[in-house]
């Protein structure tokens, strides 16, 4: 039990120095119960540190265990030696296009969406009330449709603009044009399926940055002189930028890391990295893919890692003024 | 008080006279156009209708205001009644349904916000957090094209100016409230506007810093000579810094003058309530003078005639006698009746005391204001004392 | 000097010249304000009503989708029929893998939630209280899921999974809860998260430790009436993520809802889409619900 305490006592007096001027306003100086609030804190410590064990013990085994062997394959030969041999697979030509596929969508879904869903997050606030009947429908369709991936979402666009589609037969009926069939499974129909989770996504994330636009800036900038152009290039823009560029990117490792609708609409293509990672997964006991879903996973790791360090970093710089 | 009217009436006659030669612009306006010329950075609202979308009331009702230039007019009122709505009309950011605003002469009814060179102070929230206080002052001027350098000199002029110079370089955020406030007028002069507009800039603001900030204001707008509309809830404020203020309620100005004058003379009962403490004592007025107590009180003008209630300030009810110790060669003096009230509480105010009281016969509340010194030492709760209203001349309603 | 008032100035004034106060009440100034409201209004109904189409086009083809059949042409509402009485024989579909998929992802939507909430509640009432630091590692690692795409989760997970079922449990899709308590924690969390900052954890637990209270009084007495509006929605998101799950179930072999109407749809596509779309509606009104229940809260809070 003592040597417990000690080992943890090391690595906890910068936590409460930061919990004592923040929380409890203990004495600094010495004092006579100084004794029993040290056994007292260490007490606590102790049963702060027993309480989050089941929540670390948890995460270690199904977070970070996978993680960790995820990585720990893409290094390993099949007799569990290291190698770097795994990572050649990754320069072969269809891997290299899933991957420039997968990044394609994702940007171009993101950027759309993230413009549409800025623009509507804008106009749900402008002229509104807070909790206006509107603004509160659409964002709980909104943070609904947001998690709408997947089979539904696959079979909402079969149902609208697949061979049988309910809009494929009435364009077909009005114009006689008939729609390419294989259309949802080309790029610019990807891209619109993504659109349609990117942009509810996109109105939830924006939506209170767009609240914290203060209607006094816009009456302060007129009142000094500025035109609408000069208020949005000078003041709402500069404001609502960083925000918008770590909503951007957040979009984008959301697209990227979007499996289930894909793998829905093409059962077979490995068009996208997670459907090849499927393949992949599929073909492990083919000695020929040794490692080959481990470093196609351990690269979008790496993808989406950089994408959330450089939305981290955006935000940091914009919280020079917040 | 008597001049504002005078002008006003002036302007009017002058608009009949001119009548034969009124082209796009009105009489009313070429009247006043006539009289621009002394006038400089003046303010006249004329006849001002305001009604929100899609309200019944009218926020303004044919509200009516002149500001003479360098003068410090503040709106005083209780929430709702059209103070705010009047000042962000003047700064364009409420279109008015009818009248008009003249600024040094110049017709601005018609011009948009953004050129009518006026400069806001907001309640809060109005600096842009994104850029330091320099930046923030620095805005309005490179709107205006003026160059880097003359720029950076003139904000860091008015940032000296609020004595904020040394934390140009900060984002307003990390400063206090009273500090933003600051930067926010400082803002507001940098563009020397010829208006300048305070919409309650010290009601989020702590007591003490609302005070200090309060007579800052009040000395900086006499240094530059800015004619200033200053709107605020807070009567005390109000009189403390205001060249004359203007009470408001219901959309429209129910008296304005002077703060000493308003405090004495109130002319309506909404007035005489808003500004001060005032009793309420039944009493009997011909018109000219009233009964209360058997006492005779001169009436201000407007009072009523008949039964009535005459509106008495604390001050103004002597304690003529209390318990054994009676004051008789004071009452003697003043020529006093008194008539007996018992003593509920004893507030002791510092200079002053303030006790409550109720009169013994009827039970109506009363409160007498006196300089502490003048307490008499017996008095306590319970006691009872003979109080009589001084001859100062009051409102009957 | 006289008291006097502009009002009665003003009345002076219009009784001289009536004339001109009639022209300057009959000439309205120019309404700028309202002209850019008006402009505002019109873009802002083009954009909403632009995106709101985007969104709606496809749910409503979903529906006609359900009730036109694609290649006879005839309308009928067989395939609601057959849902609603769980006999899909009159089109031909067996429902059984349906039903049982269903089955599964709810019970799965109640371990997961149970899990969950064992999981986070206990661990951030007592770090909010006591650590802000450990408060920051456990946000860190409760929204890192957000970050490990499941496809890449579900690499790692294969092995585990394998060696859980194999050595320690059963292939039963029952035990998929472990991997979505982890896919459904960011958005638990961060619910949990806005009501602890919502009320003063730290005063209430002095204030009812003071009065005697144990600790798991001041928990389940004090912290948790205090807390239920954001658990209820921690819950309804879990849920909601639950249900629509098909990543994880799929690819480790695990029949769920998601997988059993993937699989109905190479069937009959009607059937599947019918009840994607009631799943759909589930979730809207999970969520419509959850705002109602924050709203009637608010108002209970305004009137007291």
């Amino acid at each position: 039990m003592s040597s417990m305490t000690a080992a943890i006592q090391p690595q906890r007096p910068a936590d409460f120095g930061a919990a004592g001027t923040s929380r409890d306003p203990a004495p600094a100086e010495p004092s006579a119960s100084q004794h029993l609030s040290v056994a007292a804190r260490h007490r606590k410590q102790l049963g702060t540190f027993a309480m989050s064990i089941p929540f670390f013990a948890y995460t270690a085994c199904f977070l970070l265990a996978p993680t960790v062997i995820v990585i720990v394959g893409a290094f390993r030969t099949s007799n569990g030696g290291f190698t770097l041999a795994n990572f050649s697979k990754l320069f072969e030509a269809n891997t290299v296009s899933a991957f420039a596929t997968s990044l394609l969508v994702s940007a171009l879904s993101a950027l759309i969406g993230a413009a549409v869903g800025a623009a509507a997050s804008y106009a749900l606030t402008i002229g509104a009330k807070p909790n206006g009947l509107l603004r509160r429908v659409v964002s709980a369709v909104s943070s609904v449709l947001a998690q709408f991936g997947g089979v539904m979402l696959a079979f909402a666009f079969i149902a609208t603009i697949g061979i049988n589609g309910v809009c494929t037969m009435l364009i077909r009926q009005l114009t006689g044009q008939t729609v390419n069939p294989n259309w949802l499974s080309t790029l610019p129909g990807l891209i619109t399926i993504y659109c349609y989770f990117q942009i509810p996504l996109m109105i939830i994330i924006f939506l209170p940055a767009v609240d914290s636009i203060r209607p006094q800036w816009r009456e302060a900038t007129e009142n000094l002189g500025g035109t609408t152009w000069q208020y949005w290039t000078r003041v709402a823009g500069p404001i609502l930028t960083p925000r918008f560029v770590s909503a951007l990117l957040l979009l984008f490792a959301n697209a990227f890391s979007a499996y289930a609708t894909a793998a829905a609409l093409f059962s077979q293509r490995s068009i996208l990295v997670p459907l090849m990672i499927q393949g992949a997964m599929r073909n492990e006991m083919d000695p020929n893919q040794q490692g080959f879903a481990q470093v196609l996973a351990f690269a979008m790791i790496v993808v989406v890692a950089l994408v959330m360090m450089l939305s981290h970093a955006v935000e940091k710089r914009a919280g020079r003024w917040q | 008080m008597s001049l504002t009217q005078g002008n006003t009436m002036t302007s009017h006659t002058d608009a009949s006279s001119d009548a034969a030669d009124s082209g796009s612009v009105t009489r009313a306006a070429q009247a006043v156009l006539a009289q621009s010329t002394d006038r400089g950075g003046g303010v006249q609202m004329i006849g001002i209708d305001k009604i929100y979308p899609g309200s019944g009331s009218k926020a303004l009702d044919d509200f009516n205001l002149e500001v003479k230039p360098g003068e410090m007019v503040v709106l005083l009122g209780g929430s709702g009644c059209g103070k705010s709505t009047a000042l962000r009309s003047i700064a364009g950011l409420e279109d008015i349904q009818s009248g008009r605003i003249l600024v040094g002469g110049q017709d601005m009814t018609a011009v948009p916000a953004n050129k009518r060179g006026m400069a806001m102070v907001f309640q809060a929230y109005s600096l842009f957090p994104h850029m330091s206080a320099l930046e923030n002052v620095e805005f309005g001027l490179e709107i205006r094209g003026v160059g880097s350098e003359e720029r950076r000199r003139r904000a860091m002029e008015k940032l000296d100016l609020v004595g904020l110079a040394d934390q140009a370089a900060k984002y307003t955020q990390q400063m206090s409230g009273g500090q933003q406030q600051r930067v926010a007028l400082a803002r507001a002069l940098a563009i020397n506007p010829k208006v300048l507009l305070l919409d309650e800039p010290l009601s989020a603001l702590d007591a003490k810093v609302r005070v200090q900030l309060r007579d800052e204001i009040r000395r900086i707008q006499i240094e530059a000579g800015t004619t200033t509309v200053f709107v605020t809830h807070d009567q005390e404020e109000a009189l403390a810094i205001a060249d004359r203020i203007g009470v408001m309620n219901h959309g429209r100005i129910e008296q304005i003058a002077d703060p000493v004058t308003l405090y004495r003379e109130p002319a309506t009962e909404y007035v005489a309530t808003f500004i001060g403490l005032t009793n309420r004592l039944p009493g009997h007025s011909d018109g000219t003078q009233a009964e209360v107590f058997g006492q005779r009180i001169p009436l201000l003008k407007g009072s009523h005639t008949g039964d009535v209630t005459v509106l008495v300030r604390p001050e103004n009810i002597a304690l003529i006698a209390a318990g054994a110790e009676a004051d008789a060669p004071e009452a003697a003096r003043e020529g006093l009746n008194g008539i007996e009230a018992r003593v509920n509480v004893i507030h002791f105010l510092g200079a002053l005391v303030r006790v409550d009281a109720v009169l013994t016969g009827s039970g109506t509340p009363l409160t007498i204001q006196l300089p502490a010194g003048e307490l008499p030492p017996s008095l306590n709760t319970g006691s009872t004392v003979l109080v009589a209203p001084r001859p100062v001349p009051a409102l009957a309603v | 000097m006289a008291v006097n008032t502009i009002t009665a100035a003003q009345d002076a004034a219009s009784t001289t010249t009536p004339t001109t106060a009639v022209s300057e009440r009959s000439v309205m100034p120019p309404q700028l304000r309202a002209m850019r409201v008006h402009k505002q209004r019109i873009i802002k109904t083009a954009i909403l009503a632009v995106t709101l189409l985007f969104l709606g086009v496809p749910l409503l083809c979903m529906l006609i989708f359900t009730m036109r059949h694609p290649l006879s042409g005839r309308w009928s509402l067989d395939p609601w029929k057959a849902i609603f009485t769980g006999d899909g024989s009159s089109l031909g579909a067996d429902l059984s893998t349906l039903w049982s998929g269903l089955g599964t992802s709810l019970a799965l939507c109640v371990v997961t939630v149970i899990i969950m909430l064992l999981l986070l509640v206990p661990v951030m009432v007592i770090a909010h209280i006591r650590s802000r630091r450990m408060e920051r590692v456990i946000e860190w690692v409760a929204t890192l899921p957000l970050t490990i795409p499941v496809i890449v989760l579900v690499v790692g997970l294969g092995p585990i999974y394998r060696w859980l079922s194999a050595d320690v449990l059963s292939t039963n899709p029952i035990w998929l809860c472990f991997a979505y308590a982890i896919l459904v924690m960011p958005y638990a969390f961060r619910a949990i998260a806005v009501g602890l900052n919502s009320i003063d954890v730290l005063t209430l637990c002095e204030a009812a430790r003071s009065l005697g209270a144990s600790w798991p009084r001041v928990f389940f007495r004090v912290l948790m009436p205090n807390l239920w509006q954001s658990i209820l929605s921690a819950s309804f998101i879990s849920i909601s993520v639950v249900l629509g799950e098909y990543t994880v179930a799929s690819l480790l072999g695990r029949m769920n809802l998601q997988v059993a109407l993937y699989q109905l749809g190479q069937s009959n596509s009607q059937i599947s889409t019918a009840m994607s779309l009631l799943a759909l509606l589930f979730g809207v009104l999970l969520l419509v619900s959850l705002d109602l229940i924050s709203d009637a809260m608010r108002r209970s809070k305004e009137e007291h």
